[in-house]
């Protein structure tokens, strides 16, 4: 999933500081789960909010409203009525989610509440890590299911480096160096042998070097 | 928690200013521990309205945010002992929660000092009666919370 965290309640305010009615939109799906933009968090940031600009005595009108996911334009549409009475949307949806309500309501102002970070998982309550950088060129068969792209340090596709200590990457410690799971991992399943093959250069130019990327499935268009 | 509401507008109300601080009290420690210190007979300042919670885990921050809205001028978050809670591990979330929140009340400009959380058991009705006294104190000296409405006590 998408996983994102709250912008500071001071950041928060300066966004919004030109308007007077606002309305705060989160999103049912991956922030809601990675806890930074779901009902909840949006209740918080709106108490928040309200507070800290009655305080600079420029009292704000706060609506609110959670929809079941922001990225698309069939949930989208609910928003119309209530971004109609404001005068100014803040987004608590990824920067997809964001863009998405931005290109939905042109005469809007529309501003991201979060910092959107990375694809993860949740590691453990409260903390998610990060697995995957999209580069469009899924390499994971050859690596025993662990992404060196992403979760090494260097991006290294023929590892090691050599600057480990023991199992951990140079970089940080908390940080398991990849290609030590890498290793790990392809030992378990038998097949150590893959490493024997030396990687050719990776095509970056579907990756994100490449500028934004567009997927047309023609078979499922209609 | 209407009584937050009711609480907070009341104490605006009123005439000259005395700090109004809501007590969330875990029942399993402080609840018991301020009926305990009423059974002894033990004083502690009467503008401290208790909030009984079947734990502080239960106390969610959209509660204590409500209540600073509604212009209370400090809150104490009352739980067991660390290692003591009936529910393992209410009161160490209630912990995280309140120290998240004391950063919160400082951006928004509140300011940290008017939440506090403090630990104790059952038995402890003179440091129940003490931690009121303290944040009564504390509270006095920050004056009212800046979001009373202007004019107002």
């Amino acid at each position: 999933m998408i996983v994102a965290s709250p912008k500071p309640i001071t950041e928060l305010k300066q966004l919004i500081d030109r308007h007077k009615k606002v309305l705060f939109v989160g999103c049912g799906t991956c922030v809601t789960v990675c806890l930074a933009g779901g009902e909840r968090e949006v209740g918080i940031a709106a108490y928040a909010t309200r507070m800290a600009r009655k305080l600079a005595g420029q009292p704000v009108e706060l609506d609110q409203i959670t929809i079941e996911r922001q990225c698309e334009n069939e949930f989208i549409k609910e928003l119309a009525e209530p971004i109609g009475r404001c005068e100014a949307v803040v987004s608590f949806g990824c920067g997809a989610g964001v863009q998405a309500i931005a290109e939905r309501f042109p005469g809007k102002p529309v501003y991201a509440a979060l910092n959107t970070n990375f694809l993860g998982i949740l590691e453990e309550q409260a903390v998610w890590t990060e697995k995957c950088m999209a580069c469009g060129d899924c390499m994971l068969a050859e690596f025993g299911g662990i992404c060196p792209v992403t979760r090494c340090a260097k991006h290294m596709l023929n590892g090691p480096c050599g600057g480990s200590t023991e199992d951990r990457c140079e970089v940080a410690e908390d940080r398991p160096c990849a290609w030590q799971l890498i290793y790990k991992r392809l030992s378990s399943i038998g097949q150590l042998d893959r490493l024997e093959k030396i990687q050719p250069p990776k095509n970056w130019g579907i990756a994100w070097s490449g500028g934004a990327r567009k997927i047309v499935r023609n078979e499922h268009r209609v | 928690m209407n009584v937050i509401a009711t609480h907070a507008e009341g104490s605006i109300a009123q005439g000259a200013w005395k700090p109004e601080i809501l007590a969330f009290c875990c029942n399993y420690c402080a609840y018991a521990a301020a009926d305990l210190a009423g059974s002894r007979r033990m004083q502690y300042p009467s503008n401290v309205r208790v909030v009984h919670v079947p734990c502080t885990g239960k106390i969610e921050m959209e509660h204590i945010l409500s209540a600073f809205e509604k212009g209370i001028d400090g809150v104490l978050i009352a739980g067991c002992l660390e290692g003591g809670c009936h529910f393992i591990e209410g009161n160490l979330r209630a912990k995280k929660r309140s120290e998240y929140l004391r950063e919160m009340l400082d951006q928004i400009g509140v300011g940290r000092e008017r939440l506090r959380m403090v630990n104790l058991s059952a038995a402890m009705a003179p440091t129940f009666v003490e931690r009121v006294k303290e944040i009564v104190e504390t509270v006095e000296g920050l004056g009212p919370n800046p979001l009373r409405k202007r004019g107002e006590p």
